[in-house]
């Protein structure tokens, strides 16, 4: 999913701090400012002083202190030689000419100024390869001179998050954006009119449609997400390998769509399900009939799953392509950090919009997020805003409880956080084993399965020793409503809970990820209400009962079938080697005077040194966003054979890559990365990406790569297939 | 900053050194300091100083301007505007909202030749970082960083006028393909804002951007532009409800829409295996900007000597500057060898050869008098700006039918006075064995001086010289482009060699789709002075240079003449002549014709040109009936709206004429 939450929110978070950055300095500025009149009359003299001393040292605030104390006999000193100028009565033409605050100032901005050019000049002038950066050939050009060329036309679908979107129309205070990006690119508009960005950005409450006079639109073509922010890639790199092989933009389709809307009503609104069908029929005839590969990555790897079913539905909900649409289009799906089964930073995301990296900036500047700093209140925005994106939900974990585990059990249990960087670190696979086996006896195994528990204590005890009231009994009492018109205008549903029921949710202790769905449903209602119409998050009993046929359990895999299609492939490419957001301890919020958002991740919460349990948030092995369960399950068992998910026996095929950091700053983001979004940089999945592209099948990739224990996890799910 | 002070030390140490000591007496110190003033007075004020202080000065007044820019409010300067003007007219986009117009007819745009953006999908070694960076369009950085690889890269191959090999330069997609072709230079954002207001996006709205340097068949052979111009259509009218697209092609887009119409019906190896009604049922109406349906005569002084009337001014005013061997740099012959690799020119080359385009002692324009026009203009409108613009020729009949002629003598005098000897036959070679012309190299070095010296003597070339001449002096070029297009006129519109592509762009060559309820328009500016017919020169020196030039010593009589520096102009708007952009809606397709069998309506729509009234606030102007700048004219967009909303021409008010393309048309004597 994106990188997600954690990106948006983190960015109000970076312009705050460099807002508050750019504020010191400026006090600085005046600072200087308003010392110089003292001692700029003397500036002269007192330059010569501070020059014997130390020349090398910086001009600095403080130091203008320590200049001032020099500067005050210093003063007199001109004092009377003034006198003396005054007595013999000489024209004083220097008077004007001297060196004042202000040409100081000049002088300086114009001395950087011009060496900053002179650098960017020299910049410019260096050759594009220096001998010495010699760059490590690309997968794109190493596999051309193997000869691969363009063969089956390409279909990106992006992620949540990460397409860009424009405007079309807007309200008065949106003046002059008109078709300008909102979301993706600079993101100078949240700063210059960060209310009136929010206000086009939300979403209707209650339809999850465009509020009236609104008009935010996808960005179309390959611009829509080659870049998320300026040097920020996501599908830049593979775009680039991919042309280096052949491909441009006859055979290469970015499908762009709105990621805020649920999927059906991105075909309601603007028909991008009957564009993306349209675009792949053309690309199929006009590349001399080649099926087209199609690569999704984090949500749109679900949205894809959606349009699977959409195209072979018959018109008046789907596209009418028939049965055969599939088999006869498509060779394979490259799912690129797929979050299949949803991923457990969407609850805590929807819960109080915050994630791992909010819950630590919060630990590290406790005041900064929480004091209303410029009379905005942040979280509680984001909160607002996201809440009307029904596509959120989509991401919500799947599967219940067999698959993400109860209250005491999980399919992950036992295999730590540590565990997984012993594993990775250790070369030989024998070690693995009884490392693995080591690390079983010291950790005390972490009961993943309650997604969000209230307290440390309660994320350890058995369950047994639960207080565990029936979701149940969460009522609404409309008495106690809190509405405290002093909070500003921010209004999320928090505010018409009941301190009482906000008690009774923290009382409950712990909550798995089926009664997570319950607390979701009891803190966002209205949200739940239009998004529950659109997407479903449980386990078939019989596939073939007729409500199947409703598109909202089309984008789940554990409720649709896979399409009649013998032929195509599925691969599930993911980065492991990360720890990933696993479950959440929570606490009530220290006070809820004006602050609408009543919990909080316990980033107080940590557990042992090798513990799993750090800042409040329990890890598993993932690629940072998306847990390896969510992403490789349905590969590795759920449509692996000829199962009743996968009738037709299509093959699947796992494809993990190991998490390396970039060995130095000079690479960037790493070519060989595993991190949710970086991953699209990772030269081994883009020569899979190309070769298949180029022709290859699964089996000549060499089938399975794995290096995470998701077989074993897998086993462990029982599910009837 | 302790650079600064470093500096200074070094200076002040060296005028002394006794400085240093802070326990002098106050008096051997003030003497001290007296000296370091006098000192410093000669070498604070280093010009080194200076200049940063000038330059801290400006950064700092700019970054300061820049900040007010930012934070005003960005209704300021419409504000400023009306405070001085007085209320500006609603856009049109806003003022038929308010009449309740909605969006209804999905939208394709066909950019025009020049106009839309290129980019770089793969390329040389010195291309290095610029993959899916716009090569043309945008800012042009490229073309003064490295001019010879962005020429090799914008070249076609020689041969094939496909890509060379090891470079792909691809069309932009998308609306941002042509919205504006460089920063603050619109082409088509107007028009698409103003749609935007009455309800188009994305969806409804589509740019058909396709390379518009190769010829139109090989836009498909190599992109399938025709195929995702079809499919989209098709999607486009399956998604708004079928109502069908109306098509606003502009300039070469309108040859380009043409040849899409036969195409699209055309059965399959060769076409787009559409069917016989395809385009009855999925459009509604074209709406043809500025179309330059039978040609331009720019194209031929284009192709001939890669010059038009601004380059010609250029040289007139600074000699030197293009003839020198400038940088190194031969900028004219440079550019002649990239546009001569460009198929998609001779699309543009004027057809209809001598029946359309007037022969020797004739053409249709003759007799001309914009000033009659002018004060039949100003009778009923207010364009009194018009009538200071001198567009009066003089009642001498000028002879626009020679589209090119050596000599400003040869223009004028009558065809039985010029003695004529045919270049067909001449020998070329003879050439001068110039090694010294660098690797410039264009045809013209083939010809050798006997070659050249036989097309001087030909004297005047009407529009069907024309074509044998542009074969004689770039054959290769030619020889491409005849495999693409054709400038002829037809007899039997049934031969069955009419079937072949080549045909389908020349309108005189085609009949229209099968579609009685679709709708034509041809929409264009007038009141510009426009090139029609030039006259030549050669070249003082021929060796290294292109022979020939317009001979921009070549002036009317009086200031009103229509012949100003070697150029004859007539009405037009600015590109395209008034005679090739409404001849076809005029009199060729109106009605039922043989060009027209199905009688599809036509419509003829001119706007008159009127300038910016205020050149800083307006910008363009919102009048203007320039060829590109037409795209942000009022009139012109609020017909566009009504249409896209439902309109039929009826409702518009049929025909708007202000010139005499009517009368013109009567005088050209073509089988209907």
């Amino acid at each position: 999913m994106g990188f997600s939450w954690v990106l948006s929110v983190l960015l109000f978070a970076k312009s705050l701090a460099k807002f508050l950055i750019a504020m010191a300095s400026i006090l600085r500025f005046r600072k200087l400012c308003y010392v110089e009149p003292v001692n700029c009359s003397s500036l002269n003299f007192e330059s010569f002083e501070t020059l014997k001393g130390d020349n090398n040292e910086q001009f600095e605030a403080q130091n203008v202190e320590k200049k001032d104390e020099k500067g005050v006999d210093v003063d007199s000193v001109t004092e009377i030689l003034l006198n003396r100028q005054n007595k013999k009565k000489r024209p004083n033409k220097r008077g004007n000419k001297e060196w004042r605050c202000v040409d100081y100032c000049c002088w300086i901005i114009g001395y950087m100024c011009t060496t900053w050019w002179l650098l960017l000049f020299l910049y410019h002038c260096l050759p594009a390869n220096l001998p010495g950066l010699r760059v490590a050939e690309s997968p794109g050009t190493r596999l051309k001179h193997e000869g691969l060329i363009a063969h089956h036309p390409v279909v990106l679908v992006p992620g949540i998050v990460t397409g860009g979107l424009e405007l079309w129309e807007g309200k008065p205070c949106a003046e002059g954006l008109f078709r300008k990006r909102l979301w993706g690119g600079s993101f100078s508009e949240i700063f210059k009119r960060p209310l009136c960005w929010l206000e086009h950005l939300s979403l209707d409450n209650v339809t999850g449609l465009d509020p009236p006079g609104i008009r935010l639109r996808a960005v179309p073509g390959l611009v829509a997400a080659d870049y998320f922010a300026p040097g920020y890639f996501v599908w830049a790199v593979l775009i680039e390998n991919l042309a280096q092989i052949g491909y441009e933009g006859k055979n290469m389709y970015m499908a762009a769509y709105d990621w805020r809307l649920s999927f059906q009503n991105t075909e309601i609104r603007d028909q991008a399900l009957s564009r993306l069908k349209s675009k792949i029929e053309l690309m199929y005839v006009t590349n001399g009939y080649r099926k087209v590969v199609v690569v999704p990555h984090s949500m749109g790897v679900i949205y894809f799953l959606h349009f699977l079913k959409w195209v072979e539905s018959p018109p008046p909900m789907g596209g009418g392509g028939g049965p055969g649409w599939c088999a006869k289009h498509i060779k394979a799906i490259m799912n690129i950090g797929p979050a299949f089964l949803g991923v457990p930073k969407t609850v805590s995301n929807i819960l109080s919009a915050e994630g791992k990296d909010i819950a630590f900036i919060r630990a590290m500047a406790p005041g900064l997020l929480d004091s209303e700093l410029l009379g905005f209140q942040t979280l509680e925005h984001v909160m607002r805003v996201s809440r009307t994106w029904d596509s959120i939900i989509s991401l919500m974990p799947k599967g219940g409880e067999t698959i993400w585990g109860n209250l005491d059990w999980s399919p992950e249990e036992g295999y730590g956080c540590d565990l997984v960087k012993k594993r990775y670190t250790s070369t030989e696979i024998k070690t693995n084993n009884t490392d693995g086996k080591r690390g079983l006896k010291l950790q005390e195994s972490a009961k993943y399965g309650r997604i969000i528990s209230f307290e440390k204590a309660a994320s350890q005890l058995p369950s047994s020793q639960l207080l565990n009231l029936g979701s149940k009994e969460f009522q609404r009492t409309s008495t106690g409503t809190n509405s405290n018109t002093s909070c500003g205008e921010v209004m999320t549903e928090y505010d018409e809970m009941s301190r009482e029921s906000i008690r009774k949710v923290a009382e409950n202790k712990a909550y798995t990820a089926r009664s997570v769905i319950d607390l979701v449903r009891f803190v966002a209602p209205k949200m739940m209400r239009r998004a529950e119409a659109h997407f479903s998050h449980g386990i078939a009993e019989n596939l073939d009962d007729p409500k199947y046929t409703h598109h909202k359990y089309w984008s789940n895999p554990l409720e649709t079938k896979l399409p009649d299609a013998p032929d195509m492939e599925i691969y599930c490419l993911y980065g492991v080697g990360i720890p990933t957001e696993r479950s959440y301890v929570y606490k009530q919020s220290p006070s809820d005077r004006c602050r609408s958002i009543p919990f909080r991740i316990d980033s107080s919460a940590d557990g042992s040194n090798d513990g799993c349990l750090k800042g409040g948030v329990y890890f598993v092995d993932g690629d940072e966003s998306v847990p390896v369960l969510s992403a490789g399950y349905m590969c590795a068992k759920g449509w692996r054979g000829r199962t009743r998910f996968n009738p037709s026996g299509m093959a699947t095929y796992i494809r993990e890559y190991r998490h390396k950091p970039p060995a130095s700053l000079l690479e960037g983001r790493g070519s060989e990365s595993g991190a949710h979004v970086d991953i699209m940089g990772n030269v081994a999945l883009i020569e899979d990406v190309l070769r298949v592209s180029a022709g290859a099948t699964g089996a000549e990739l060499g089938g399975d790569r794995i290096h995470s224990d998701i077989m074993r996890m897998s086993e462990r799910v029982s599910i009837r297939l | 900053m302790p650079l600064i002070r470093r500096k200074k030390a070094s200076e002040n140490d060296n005028d002394q050194a006794s400085i240093s000591s802070d326990d002098n007496s106050k008096k051997k110190k003030s003497v001290s300091t007296k000296k370091v003033k006098t000192g410093e007075k000669s070498n604070k004020w280093s010009c080194v100083d200076s200049c940063c202080w000038f330059v801290g000065c400006i950064c700092t007044v700019w970054w300061s301007l820049l900040f007010l820019y930012n934070a005003m409010p960005a209704s300021f300067p419409q504000y400023v505007t009306e405070a001085i003007t007085g209320p500006l007219p609603d856009p049109p986009g806003v003022k038929l909202l308010k009449e309740g117009l909605r969006a209804k007819h999905p939208v394709v745009f066909v950019p025009g030749i020049v106009t839309a953006g290129l980019e770089l999908w793969e390329g040389h070694q010195c291309a290095e970082g610029l993959f899916r960076k716009r090569l043309w369009g945008g800012t042009f950085g490229e073309v003064y960083k490295r001019p010879l690889c962005w020429m090799e890269h914008m070249s076609l191959d020689n041969e094939t006028g496909l890509d060379p090999p090891g470079i792909r330069v691809r069309p932009v997609s998308g609306l941002v393909a042509a919205d504006y072709f460089a920063p603050g230079y619109f082409v088509w954002a107007v028009l698409i804002a103003n749609l935007a207001r009455i309800g188009y996006e994305e969806k409804s709205m589509y740019m058909a951007s396709y390379d518009w340097r190769i010829s139109f068949q090989n836009t498909e052979v190599r992109d399938q532009t025709l195929s995702r111009i079809k499919s989209n259509i098709e999607l486009m009218v399956a998604t708004n409800g079928g109502n069908k697209a109306v098509i606003i092609p502009h300039s070469m887009g309108v040859l380009y829409f043409l040849h899409f119409m036969k195409w699209v019906e055309a059965p399959a190896p060769m076409g787009g295996g559409g069917g016989p009604e395809w385009c009855a049922k999925h459009i509604k109406a074209v709406m043809n900007i500025g179309g330059p349906f039978l040609g331009v005569p720019k194209a031929v002084s284009g192709l001939f000597s890669a010059e038009a009337k601004d380059i010609a001014v250029a040289r007139s005013i600074a000699p030197g500057v293009l003839d020198k061997d400038l940088f190194g740099l031969q900028t004219l012959q440079h550019a002649m060898k990239m546009t001569r690799t460009w198929d998609s020119t001779m699309s543009m080359i004027p057809k209809g050869g001598d029946t359309i385009w007037g022969g020797l002692d004739w053409s249709p324009e003759e007799g001309y008098v914009p000033s009659q026009r002018k004060q039949r203009n100003s009778d009923n409108s207010c364009s009194n700006q018009n009538g200071t613009e001198s567009m009066n020729c003089q009642s001498k009949a000028v002879k626009y039918g020679r589209i090119i002629s050596f000599g400003k003598d040869v223009a004028e005098a009558h065809s039985s006075e010029i003695s004529k000897i045919d270049f067909r036959g001449a020998v070329k070679g003879n050439n001068v064995a110039n090694t010294t012309c660098r690797d410039v190299w264009t045809e013209y070095h083939d010809m050798g001086i006997a070659g050249i010296k036989a097309v001087a003597e030909y004297k005047a070339y009407t529009a069907g010289d024309i074509v044998d001449l542009l074969h004689f002096v770039g054959p290769k070029m030619m020889a491409r482009g005849s495999a693409h297009f054709s400038y002829g006129i037809a007899e039997d519109l049934d031969d069955p060699k009419y079937r072949h592509y080549k045909y389908w762009s020349n309108p005189l060559e085609t009949k229209l789709p099968n579609a009685p309820d679709m709708e034509i328009f041809s929409m264009y500016g007038v009141g510009i002075p426009t090139e029609r017919a030039y006259v030549y020169r050669l070249s003082p020196s021929a060796e290294c240079y292109i022979p020939f030039q317009i001979d921009t010593s070549a002036n009317g009589g009086d200031e009103d003449s229509c012949l100003k520096d070697g150029v004859f102009s007539v009405d037009g708007d600015e590109t395209v002549p008034v005679l090739s952009a409404g001849f076809m809606c005029a009199k060729g397709w109106r009605g039922k014709t043989r060009f027209n069998p199905s009688g599809i309506q036509t419509y003829v729509r001119e706007y008159d040109h009127a300038p910016p009234s205020n050149l800083l606030l307006e910008g363009r102007g919102t009048q203007s009936g320039a060829h590109v700048d037409i795209m942000g004219n009022f009139a012109l967009i609020e017909d566009i709206i009504r249409v896209a909303a439902g309109a039929t021409g009826e409702n518009l008010g049929g025909d708007q004429v202000y010139t005499d393309i009517f009368k013109w048309s009567e005088k050209i004597n073509l089988p209907l």
